[in-house]
């Protein structure tokens, strides 16, 4: 995908960025409730705790919903079709992001399939982005 | 009178514009006031009347001001196009407890034309900002679309029953002078037609117009001295709800909890069972809407939705009307449509609705606002129980 708007990282985000920078997948998990949750804050969304630590993860998991944009608006490329999708984790998290590196056509794009995230430079950003990848969805 | 709901209290007033579609000869506030001053009209009352405001885009003293009203109450709720169902509520409250004698709502949005209107930006730093919007997910067409894939899948459904709730709600809209969209479709034609985010064809996105709409509600006591006492609409019971103000976050991707929290609130405040509905509005953004609420409202079981609009039981003679203006889809959308919902209730409820259900007694509304962030759920009837 080309083109888009950047983030602009918060104090309680940061971590996540530098990590997506570095080439890590960095998502927060509970230390009270044991559950991972997103987006970042530095308390757990289910039971508020503020015992949560940062945990790079593998980056896998499977294509949830998605759709094949053909009028992306400025400043993507309004000539090359997004998909948007939504990716849950394998640690649970789910997470909005594009699918790459196969053509944006259904086909391409089996639900519950297996993903592997990836990194694409957006200004002084890297975006999480995802690929198809091999495995049996599960 | 007591409590807000149980008819207690009414909308006694009610207008949309008297256009609604390309206007661009008025600013999204004059709008606002041109809705407010025709259901103040309806309801044989004046702003002088009025001692409560509430509207959501601009801020309520921005539209107590330009109508020329001094507040004593205000509800600035913002929740995306469903803030007006969340409006009526909250009005009814604040009239119950004494808070406020009548009630104007508002809703005027220069969506086509944006006459009057500032742009738009996403703040890059929010949640939204940083987690979604660098992906592409800004436009509606390509954010409040992405969970419908799942909704199908999980179902065994597919693009077919998004095009059903098309052509079902076109029929509506053929005989419909002031929608939109009039011409008649076909499923095919419907999934042939532009494509704009798959799987969403473009007559499976709502129009882009301009317009408004306005209610005024008071005590049910009170109506009955009024001019407007005699096509007085009742509020039998309501419900709000949210969850996340991020599409990604939403606790399950194929039906919405806020929908299912709010429309049970509202069933359980009025007292009335889904086979007691005879008019159904469905805040129709886009086509997966529908199919969502008439599953998490209940009406249907999970995985009923598509078959029960491709069956005609949401067309004329079916037995569950819905969307009787031709919905977001095809009759009119200015980018919060909820209070256009709220107006088709009130018609056909009133019998003055430009395609009139036979018979209608109690019409169920329910909203949706933003892309999945909240709902709000109205049970409206022609008579007090």
């Amino acid at each position: 995908m080309t083109g888009g708007t950047v983030p602009v990282p918060t104090p309680e985000t940061e971590t996540f960025w530098a990590g997506t920078r570095a080439g890590e997948l960095r998502v927060q998990q509970c230390g009270n409730c044991g559950r991972y949750y997103f987006y970042p804050r530095p308390f757990c969304r289910y039971c508020q705790s503020s015992d949560v630590t940062w945990r790079t993860v593998s980056g896998g998991g499977r294509l949830v919903s998605y759709v094949i944009n053909y009028r992306p608006l400025p400043p993507a490329d309004p000539a090359e079709p997004q998909v948007i999708a939504l990716v849950e984790l394998d640690e649970g998290p789910r997470m909005l992001t594009n699918i790459v590196g196969v053509p944006p056509e259904p086909e391409h794009l089996p639900l519950d399939g297996r993903v592997q995230v990836d990194f694409e430079e957006r200004g002084d950003q890297a975006l999480p982005v995802f690929r198809m990848a091999a495995g049996d969805p599960r | 009178m007591s409590g807000m709901h149980g008819g207690n209290i009414a909308i006694i007033g009610a207008s949309e514009t008297r256009e609604v579609g390309v206007l661009p000869d008025r600013s999204m506030i004059q709008l606002h006031a041109e809705a407010a001053l025709l259901a103040l009209a309806d309801a044989g009352l004046t702003a002088a009347d009025v001692d409560g405001v509430a509207t959501a885009g601009p801020l309520p003293m921005e539209v107590s001001h330009h109508i020329g009203i001094s507040p004593r109450w205000l509800d600035g709720t913002m929740v995306g196009g469903c803030s007006f169902m969340l409006h009526v509520r909250h009005a009814a409250a604040a009239i119950a407890a004494g808070e406020a004698s009548v009630v104007l709502i508002t809703h005027g949005e220069s969506g086509r034309s944006r006459v009057g209107v500032g742009g738009y930006r996403a703040n890059p730093a929010a949640p939204q900002g940083q987690f979604e919007a660098p992906f592409g997910a800004l436009a509606p067409y390509a954010t409040f679309t992405v969970p419908a894939l799942r909704f199908l899948h999980e179902r065994g459904m597919g693009r077919r029953d998004l095009a059903e709730v098309v052509v079902a709600q076109r029929e509506w809209a053929v005989d419909n002078p002031r929608a939109f969209r009039r011409k008649p479709v076909t499923v095919e034609q419907v999934l042939d037609g532009p494509p704009i985010a798959y799987p969403f064809t473009r007559d499976m996105c709502c129009v882009v117009t301009d317009g408004g709409g306005a209610l005024v509600l008071t005590s049910a006591e009170r109506a009955a001295d009024l001019p407007g006492g005699g096509h007085a609409v009742y509020l039998l019971g309501s419900g709000e709800a949210s969850e996340a103000p991020l599409m990604s976050q939403m606790d399950d991707v194929g039906s919405f909890g806020a929908f299912r929290r709010a429309s049970a609130e509202a069933f359980g405040t009025a007292g009335v069972s889904h086979a007691d509905i005879d008019h159904f509005m469905g805040y129709d953004a886009f086509a997966h809407l529908p199919l969502y609420m008439l599953e998490d409202a209940g009406f249907v079981g999970r995985g009923e939705s598509g078959a029960f609009i491709a069956e005609g039981h949401t067309r004329k003679g079916g037995r569950l009307p819905m969307n009787t203006n031709g919905g977001g889809l095809s009759y009119t959308h200015t980018g919060m449509y909820g209070m256009f919902a709220i107006q088709e209730a009130v018609r056909q409820l009133r019998g003055q609705a430009a395609v009139q259900v036979p018979g209608v007694t109690l019409s169920f509304v329910q909203g949706v606002g933003g892309f999945f962030w909240a709902a709000g759920s109205l049970v409206l009837a022609n008579r007090r129980p």
